[in-house]
């Protein structure tokens, strides 16, 4: 694994080696990767010279850092209350069928991850989702099979 | 009489330079600063309405010569969107908020934790605060702001989970005291207010505590900003005086039909339509982070507690007893009892349990999963059951 | 009087020094707070809740241990808010517990267990969680076995592994409902940097860290008429083992555990402390040849500081976190092990036994020595020199199958060969206690005398500070050890894998230089060990310490080279020290692990 290793090197030059350097370390691997293997994990470990299992307990604590493989995009669907009055099981139903997969399962492509996600801060425009860091609101049927079909085609 | 009295203050444009209203506080001593903040009467906008002048004094009062300003942009309290349009539309209100705060506490050093949901506005954030960087550097101010990312984690809007997050750790809440002013990040006094309480802390500076004051009432002061969602035609944001009743709010924000509104998030309070005349919005009454989150009476009041069990059972950072098990229990509970699995008497023992919830969790996540909890089985107990 | 607080618990005052917690006031008043996350040894987590008390004034309940006292608090630790708590707090560890107690190997001793027996007198209140949780069990380690279905997630474990001794093999990992206590990746225990020294089991309340036992293999063995079964018995099990069959902390029970031990049905009854004062001849030398072949024939080859080997703990966590240090390790095996090698070989001859019909079993405090009999380098005897290690808790365990009344059995002594010790070896199950012992011997071979030290006690080199540093000049020297004449011989001695950490950290940094370093794992050395009766606290530690240097007082012969059956074994089968039977049996190599 060369290129984890110098992934987290050149993170680890970035931000520092300190135990605050962590969560940018490991956010800049879900940045390139989607995800936190346990390569990169003892990884981080080597260059931060701290215990493994604390790295992924760490990791493991935020929602955001996957430490088991992801998709190419990741879709995170808001599941708070007034997304879901507002559609959000429609939406689900709309991407699975386009990616042929369920909400936890990746395409097998590697390309899509389904997930859901707590409130996305776009209550008012529900249903909001993220795909990796963008945010879309007011989603409908028409406007999701939109935007996914984008994707499909990047 | 119109009792929903809209004000423009924090988004409201107005005629001087930007930046203008930091430098000229940088010529007022810490001292002046803190008085201000003090007779403004504001306290914290995050929810738990803490006096933030009080804040500050404790903070200045320590002798650590190094000390931080903490600015809270976690903001995941399901329904409320306010802190992301401030640091959409006036990003530099809160970094002068954040750098007048330094002033007065002598805290060289500021931090802003921005949800990891958050993470596509850091660009934009970035290149405002290279902006202010200069500003302050010009009027020879040494005060430097750091963007800190979060990662998905609803409780390190906790702050002092919040504090562990920015050290590179796991975002679970320590013991307090000791509390922030003694020892909050990196084991130093800080001070740790909300994005919104830094822009109002600015809007205190420029019109004056005593302007500051006329807007809401005794117990609470100033204009807050309201994220208004679920039912109503007119969902946004919304900045309003506080101490409005309920009703006054439903009539202007809801959809006809509205019979129960949220306030506060998830960790709020469910008020029912008989209660909208009783219950005033603010510290006196049922205070809000700014979250209101309607429902009419098409909405199953079952459906809207099981989605906040569900998020406070996997949000909860899991370390202490009566919140990690016990918001377990109550999501198992009301589905047994929906099921039929349990008799409705049971849901007095999962009421039993939120009170210890309330009253033996180690952080405000555990203690406040009661105030939803109770407000909706309290007042609809037939839609839990049947 | 600045210093101290005074406050009101239940209604009576109180005064404690500041900095203390409502706990701790509440202990001076002898009112019982009940505590599970709570650990003497350990920081402060406030995490169970199961403390909590009400403060007048305060909206919420208080957690006791992590309260600080303050100045006219007053505190009431009986209210219904209180109790109601409490109770439900139980009751929520409960309905996330496997409590099939009776199956449990912690049954009865078990604080989660006290706890319900205690504050939950009512028919189930919550619905079972278990059922659907995705529980591991980890039984893959030879030493620990970690079952999830378990833990309460009081992290005592966590804090332990991490606190204690540095080694972090333990973390918390996931949050909410999901949150629990992992290993790196979830891998099993004997894949992570996990030293097997136990030190989460003496302190995990419940039965999810537990050793891996041997109970019914022993049983076996020693049912087996075709086999000869022998035992070995650890210096720190003697001062412990009555702990767990119903005696107070401090007393010394070595003839009792060789009473015991002919009762269970062991062929021979021997000691590791015989192995303990080989160790001191083997190690002494070593020590005396590395210091000459350093000091005075400049051989770079050679490390100085020389570290002692005893510590299966210490060994492995010196394999993962400073493996360019291992050639500074003593090649000596262990006492087990030494023990081991030798029961097939030596014993075997002198006693016309067949070598592959003998059974070795070692009683030890230690889990780390379950890891070290199965290393696949202890086999020099031809066979697996020790066959089965089990605990100073699995053997009360074994006493209470078998029926005895354990503090009514007559005293007795081991049996010959490799019975036979000295007061040297006995306090091998202290920290110091290897150097001392050491001390004692090479001080009086180089120089003719005895150590000068009051009654042989090497005072400076005992206690429980965590490093502790000793010189002792080397004067006046016998004709064959000239070359170090007015050498001043550096010490230092560590316990707990924190403490070692500290000192390996000096060491490199050039901070400190020293000749000769014992590490013991555990806090306390072996007398706290991962194997020792639950609970260990500070004071435990302290009574066990101070049994070990009494039964060494009250032994006629107290330094290792003056055992007759050390100096027989030398004459009969090995020769000299560091001679080539010993090399071949009694000295090992080392393993470069990985760190993370």
């Amino acid at each position: 694994m060369p290129e984890i290793k110098e992934l987290v090197k050149g993170l680890a030059e970035k931000h520092g080696r300190n135990r605050e350097s962590l969560l940018p370390i490991l956010q800049g691997i879900i940045a390139e990767e989607r995800f936190i293997s346990d390569a990169a994990m003892t990884e981080v470990a080597r260059e931060l010279d701290m215990s493994a299992a604390l790295v992924y307990g760490t990791a493991t604590f935020y929602s955001f850092l996957d430490t088991k493989p992801r998709g190419k995009y990741v879709i995170r669907i808001c599941r708070t209350i007034t997304c879901d009055m507002k559609g959000k099981k429609q939406i689900i139903k709309n991407i699975e069928d386009l990616l042929k997969i369920k909400v936890g399962e990746t395409t097998k492509d590697n390309k899509f991850t389904l997930l859901e996600t707590n409130c996305l801060g776009w209550c008012h425009k529900g249903p909001a989702m993220l795909i990796n860091s963008t945010p879309y609101d007011s989603l409908d049927e028409a406007k999701v099979n939109e935007i996914i079909m984008e994707y499909i085609r990047k | 009489m119109k009792n929903v009295k809209r004000v423009d203050i924090i988004f409201g444009a107005y005629t001087q330079e930007k930046y203008k209203v930091f430098e000229q506080t940088l010529s007022k001593s810490s001292d002046q600063i803190i008085s201000e903040v003090i007779e403004s009467g504001l306290r914290g906008r995050g929810g738990a309405g803490f006096p933030t002048g009080l804040k500050w004094k404790y903070t200045a009062a320590e002798a650590d010569p190094v000390k931080y300003v903490v600015c809270n942009a976690d903001e995941g309290e399901p329904g409320t969107f306010k802190d992301r349009e401030i640091l959409t539309k006036v990003p530099r209100k809160v970094f002068s908020g954040m750098a007048i705060c330094g002033k007065a506490t002598g805290a060289k050093k500021g931090f802003l934790y921005l949800r990891g949901e958050y993470l596509y506005m850091l660009e934009n954030l970035n290149k405002e605060l290279d902006v202010f960087h200069e500003v302050a550097k010009k009027n020879n101010f040494d005060f430097t702001i750091e963007i800190v990312m979060g990662s998905g984690a609803y409780i390190c809007g906790e702050e002092s989970a919040l504090f562990e997050s920015i050290e590179g750790k796991r975002g679970e809440p320590r013991n307090k005291p000791p509390y922030p002013t003694v020892s909050g990040v990196f084991s130093k006094p800080t001070v740790i207010n909300n994005v919104e309480t830094f822009v109002n802390t600015l809007m205190i500076m420029r019109i004056g505590a005593k302007e500051f004051q006329k807007l809401g009432t005794t117990d609470s002061r100033g204009s807050k900003l309201f994220s208004v969602s679920g039912d109503t035609p007119i969902a946004g944001i919304y900045e309003l005086e506080l101490g409005m009743s309920l009703e006054d709010f439903v009539e202007e924000f809801g959809d006809g039909d509205t019979k129960a509104v949220q306030v506060g998030g998830a960790s709020g309070f469910c008020v029912p339509r008989k209660k909208f005349k009783d219950t005033i919005i603010g510290f006196e009454g049922v205070p809000t982070g700014g979250s209101m989150m309607l429902f009419n009476s098409s909405r199953s009041m079952y459906n809207v507690l099981k989605n906040y069990v569900e998020f406070f059972e996997e949000e909860s950072c899991g370390q202490c007893t009566p919140c990690r098990v016990g918001c377990q229990q109550l999501k198992k509970g009301i589905e047994a009892v929906k099921k039929g699995d349990k008799s409705a008497a049971y849901l007095n023992t999962l009421q039993k349990l939120a009170d210890t919830m309330k009253v033996a969790s180690k952080c405000g996540l555990g203690q406040s999963v009661a105030n939803s909890f109770y407000s909706i089985v309290d007042n609809f107990k037939e839609e839990m059951i049947y | 009087m600045a210093n101290t607080v005074n406050l009101k618990i239940d209604g009576i005052d109180v005064s404690v020094e500041a900095g203390k917690t409502v706990l701790d006031a509440a202990k001076e008043l002898n009112i019982h707070i009940p505590t599970l996350c709570y650990h003497e040894d350990l920081c402060v987590a406030g995490n169970c809740r199961v403390c909590v008390v009400e403060q007048e004034g305060a909206r919420n309940l208080v957690a006791s241990c992590a309260m600080p006292a303050q100045e006219g608090m007053v505190i009431n630790t009986n209210t219904l808010k209180v109790r109601n708590a409490r109770k439900h707090i139980v009751e929520l560890l409960l309905s996330e517990h496997n409590a099939d107690c009776t199956k449990c190997y912690k049954n009865k001793n078990c604080e989660l267990q006290d706890l319900a027996s205690d504050l939950v007198q009512t028919e189930q209140l919550y619905i079972d969680l278990v059922e659907e949780k995705e529980y591991t069990k980890d039984q893959q380690s030879p030493s620990i076995i970690k079952d999830d279905s378990r833990c309460i997630r009081c992290q005592r474990c966590v804090r332990t592994c991490n606190e204690l001794q540095h080694v972090s093999a333990l973390g918390v990992a996931y949050k909410g409902d999901h949150m629990k206590i992992s290993t790196f990746f979830e891998n099993p225990m004997y894949d992570v940097v996990c030293t097997n020294c136990g030190q989460c089991i003496n302190r995990c309340p419940t039965g999810a860290l537990i050793e891996k036992n041997y109970i019914d293999q022993v049983w076996d063995a020693i049912h087996d008429p075709e086999k000869h079964v022998i035992v070995q018995t650890a210096p720190a099990t003697r001062i412990a083992l009555g702990e767990d069959l119903g005696m107070e902390p401090g007393e010394i029970v070595t003839g009792k555990m060789a009473a015991s031990l002919r009762k269970l049905g062991f062929d021979s009854v021997l000691d590791t402390d015989f192995t303990a004062d080989l160790t001191i001849m083997e190690e002494g030398t070593e020590l005396l040849t590395r210091l000459k072949k350093a000091l005075v024939d400049g051989d770079t080859s050679v490390k100085v500081p020389m570290f002692t080997s005893c510590s299966p703990g210490w060994i492995k966590f010196i394999e993962h976190q400073y493996p360019e240090y291992l050639d500074n390790l003593s090649t000596c095996k262990s006492p087990q092990q030494m023990f081991g090698a030798l029961a097939k070989t030596y014993y075997a001859q002198k006693k016309n036994l067949d070598p592959s019909k003998i059974v070795s079993v070692s009683i030890m405090p230690c889990t780390a020595k379950k890891f070290e009999a199965a290393r696949p380098e202890m086999r020099d005897s031809g066979y697996q020199d020790v066959d089965l290690g089990i605990t100073t808790r699995e053997l009360a365990v074994m006493i209470k199958q078998a029926g005895m009344d354990f503090e009514t059995l007559p005293d007795e002594g081991f049996d010959s060969l490799m019975g036979e010790s000295t007061g040297a070896a006995v306090i091998f199950g202290a920290t110091g206690g290897v150097m001392e012992a050491a001390l004692r011997t090479a001080y009086e071979l180089v120089t003719g005398r005895e150590v000068p030290f009051e009654n042989l006690d090497i005072t400076p080199v005992r206690g429980m500070e965590g490093v502790r540093e000793a010189s002792i000049k080397l004067e006046g020297l016998l004709p064959d050890w000239s070359f170090l004449e007015g050498v001043e011989l550096k010490t230092a001695v560590a316990h707990g894998l924190t403490n070692a950490h500290q000192i390996m950290e000096a060491i490199k940094k050039g901070e400190a230089s020293y000749h000769f370093v014992e590490v013991m794992g555990c806090p306390g050395g072996c007398i706290g060990g991962g194997g020792q009766p639950i609970p260990t606290t500070p004071e435990i530690r302290k009574k066990r310490a101070e049994a070990i240097y009494r039964e060494d007082s009250g032994m006629k012969i107290r330094k290792s080279h003056e055992n007759p059956e050390i100096q027989q074994i030398y004459k009969e089968f090995l020769g000299e020290p560091l001679g080539h039977k010993s090399h071949e049996l009694l000295h090992t190599h080392y393993t470069k692990r990985k760190r993370h």
